[in-house]
């Protein structure tokens, strides 16, 4: 063999790299070895299965959140790699959410020097706003987090899936066996991009496991952990059906706005936030459907139980998740019937080759604050501390035929509705109403729909008027108080940065 | 003549609810200084709604504030905060007898004279709470040009007549809101059903506006926004209702120019009665 080999590359030189025959198994040692070929991904322990990813100090980590507040995958993973030694770990996490607050002690201890996320709350975000982390923390969008993956600047050594059951090769699910999470669209990227892919699974089942999330193909180990997460916990702090009478109203108010918008016809596209005015109104508008006979072509997104509950109805004809927000969610995807799974790159990224939200006519999202531009802000709170989420933000604002924000004018005692916002996330030029308790604004790019909700009798009024109302019930606030030092960049969907968290000033 | 469903408790003292409840848009606001206020509140509470009342916010709205009984430390207090800040109506609690409705109208006219308020432009809303007060109805609705309308209350009132609540149509209540009704119709005043106190029985709620609706109520007191639309809905005409009371009104105007006094429409009589009603369901139709 190997003179043959030698004569091919004295007659092509180019080929002369090619190397010889030696054996069915010689390159893929463990596919000669019956028991390694079937179990070979099987680890006896999670610290069995990082010692076997490669996972060096310096290197990066990923995560998904499709638990949500019953994750219990991040702190697992990131308290055996603390006690196994490793340093100066980057973060890059789909999200963060309350129940991740132990990895403050990591960040203060080196283990964790630098986070990629499209949120955070709780602690982790107080942390940071007062400077805990050496770099500036990375706060992407759900499509930007893909571009970003894309474009190389963020590059995955190790991703720890926790997933509802797998086989033992790897097909594994998020929406079939005993703790189910739903969809798993962010972990569907991951697994393409990582160079090793560790699947943490509440479940061992059979193979071959279908339908399957994450292939065979994809996956490197697998450890069993019997505790992965807590799918009751998954739609803990998004309100499910509020009875607040403000947030009713305002809901009942942004499906008028859906109606009279111009789109609200037969075969629609839809998308409505996890927040507690877009899920009222998410009930509005089947109302409106209900009525009317109008039925949506798809719904998208993180997926709520409401949007779940107008599918069953026949509502909306295909449900399309990347995420689910709730148990009902979770479940109308296992059965499947025209409810299906797609990854982040499917569902936001600009530069996919085929983004859902680039099809979605009206999107009803919410916002901590909004200002006189329209400029969005889900990310700083009235404190200027980071406690909140880019999401899929600014990437189906940006994308939509009309991206409805919903927000109360006055929150306590601070408007909603500023001069100017504390931070960008999702720029004006994208968003298309504001609907509040005391009126709604329409851009002015949008004349024509000014007109028809003007036309509708819905109490229209400019975004100025707003702010005056706003500002005439609680007073002009004071301007917060921020050091010159950056710990955050806001990253737009096409990596671009559209604005900067600076540490706050806790200075008397 | 203003149309008055629905008369919102706001609680005095919650800061959140006070600065923005316009939203909702009752019939009427009412500031609730009384029972929903605990004693070491009332003082904040009365200056929190002195600031609500001359917001701007609540410039479109009709707003009424319920003092505390004049016997107490904080009723006249509560009064003149409520005079001074402009509210359109006053709520007397536990109204007795003319003699309470009397001795507020002296107080409030004083104190429209002092701040220079035009006389007689605060109006007056008696809620009747107690066995006594039902029986003196009659002359309680009678008492001070200012009254607009008696509301009954209905868990005061029980208690006083040492009933029990039995749900449903509420026999127990018959008697009271039929008496409390003959004696504002007579007066030519407005009359509010008992609140509801079940915030999350929509249903019960709605089967008691049912009661209220028929017997004749203007409308009920409520205890929570979120059951402003459904006695707003449940008080709106049907669109037969509608059409109907239209085609009435049309047929009395062609009488009119007519000269015909009296004239029919599907072969019934038109007088002026059907007219008022047909009037009251266009004004209800047009509010809802």
């Amino acid at each position: 063999m190997t003179e043959l080999v030698e004569e091919l590359a004295r007659q092509v030189p180019d080929l002369r790299k090619l190397q010889a025959f030696a054996g069915a198994a010689a390159h893929t040692p463990y596919l000669a070895d019956p028991q390694a070929k079937l179990h070979r991904k099987l680890c006896v322990s999670l610290e069995d299965a990082i010692r076997r990813s490669g996972l060096r100090d310096g290197m990066t980590i990923s995560f998904h959140h499709a638990f949500r507040e019953g994750d219990k995958v991040i702190n697992q993973v990131v308290n055996k790699l603390a006690e196994m030694g490793f340093k100066d770990l980057t973060l890059a996490t789909s999200s963060l959410l309350n129940c991740h607050d132990p990895l403050v002690e990591h960040f203060k201890s080196g283990v964790i020097t630098q986070v990629y996320t499209s949120g955070l709350r709780g602690k982790i975000g107080e942390a940071i706003s007062r400077g805990v982390l050496p770099r500036p923390v990375q706060i992407h969008s759900h499509g930007g987090r893909v571009n970003l993956l894309q474009s190389g600047e963020l590059k995955i050594d190790v991703a720890f899936l926790g997933v509802s059951c797998c086989d033992e090769f790897g097909n594994a699910s998020g929406s079939q066996g005993k703790l189910i999470c739903g969809a798993l669209g962010y972990a569907k990227v991951d697994a393409q991009y990582a160079r090793s892919v560790v699947l943490l699974t509440a479940e061992l089942v059979p193979f071959p496991n279908h339908p399957a999330s994450i292939s065979q193909d994809q996956v490197d180990l697998i450890v069993h952990l019997d505790d992965v997460g807590d799918p009751t916990l998954i739609s803990k702090g998004a309100a499910r059906t509020t009875k607040n009478p403000r947030e009713l109203l305002i809901a009942s108010l942004a499906a008028d706005v859906v109606e009279h918008s111009g789109y609200f016809r037969d075969g629609f596209s839809m998308q409505t936030g996890s927040g507690a005015s877009s899920i009222a109104a998410t009930r509005f508008l089947g109302e409106k459907m209900a009525e009317t006979g109008i039925t949506a072509s798809f719904a998208l997104g993180g997926i709520t139980g409401g949007i779940a509950e107008l599918h069953a109805k026949g509502l909306i004809k295909t449900v399309i998740d990347v995420q689910s927000f709730d148990s009902d969610a979770a479940e109308s995807l296992r059965l499947g019937q025209a409810h299906i799974e797609i990854s982040a790159n499917e569902y936001a990224n600009p530069t996919s080759k085929g983004a859902y939200v680039d099809r979605i006519d009206v999107v009803i999202l919410a916002a901590l604050e909004i200002d006189l531009g329209f400029n969005v802000n889900v990310i700083t709170g009235s404190d200027g501390v980071l406690r909140g989420a880019s999401g899929g933000h600014c990437d189906v604002a940006a994308a939509a035929n009309l991206a409805i924000v919903v927000a109360p004018l006055v929150r306590g005692r601070l408007p909603t509705v500023v001069s100017k916002v504390t931070t960008v996330v999702t720029p004006g030029e994208s968003i298309g109403v504001l609907v509040t308790d005391q009126g709604i604004a329409v851009n002015s790019k949008h004349p024509e729909l000014a007109k028809r909700l003007l036309d509708a009798g819905l109490p229209v009024v400019g975004i100025e008027e707003l702010h005056r109302r706003a500002i005439a019930l609680t007073g002009e606030p004071e301007p917060l108080k921020f050091l010159d030092r950056i710990v955050g960049l806001i990253r737009y969907r096409d990596g671009t940065v559209i604005d900067v968290v600076r540490q706050v000033d806790e200075r008397e | 003549m203003k149309l008055r469903r629905s008369m919102l408790f706001v609680p005095g003292d919650a800061a959140g609810m006070v600065s923005t409840s316009f939203v909702f848009k009752p019939d009427t606001i009412m500031f609730d200084l009384e029972d929903a206020v605990s004693p070491r509140e009332k003082d904040s509470a009365r200056l929190l709604v002195y600031q609500a009342l001359r917001h701007p916010a609540y410039r479109d709205i009709e707003t009424a504030v319920r003092i505390n009984e004049l016997d107490t430390e904080y009723g006249p207090k509560d009064l003149e905060m409520a005079v001074r800040g402009g509210a359109d109506l006053i709520r007397l609690p536990k109204t007795e007898t003319a003699a309470d409705i009397e001795l507020l109208d002296r107080h409030i006219t004083r104190i429209e004279q002092a701040c220079g308020r035009p006389i007689g432009q605060t109006r007056v809303i008696a809620a009747i709470e107690s066995a006594s007060g039902v029986v003196n109805a009659v002359s309680i609705t009678r008492a001070s040009p200012r009254m607009i309308a008696v509301a009954l209350a209905g868990f005061d009132y029980l208690v006083d007549m040492q009933s029990e609540r039995s749900g449903g149509s509420e026999p127990e209540l018959f008697y009271a809101r039929a008496a409390v009704l003959h004696a504002a119709r007579a007066a030519g005043i407005g009359a509010y059903d008992v609140a509801y106190g079940d915030v999350n029985d929509i249903g019960g709620f709605l089967r008691e506006v049912m009661i209220a609706k028929n017997l004749g109520f203007n409308g009920k007191s409520l205890i929570h926004p979120r059951q402003i639309q459904p006695l707003h809905k449940a008080y709106a005409p049907t669109r037969q209702e509608l059409a109907y009371a239209r085609r009435v009104i049309e047929a009395a105007e062609k009488a009119k120019r007519e000269g015909l006094g009296v004239t029919s429409l599907d072969g019934k009589m038109i007088d002026p009665p059907v007219i008022a009603h047909a009037e009251l369901v266009i004004r209800r139709a047009e509010a809802a």
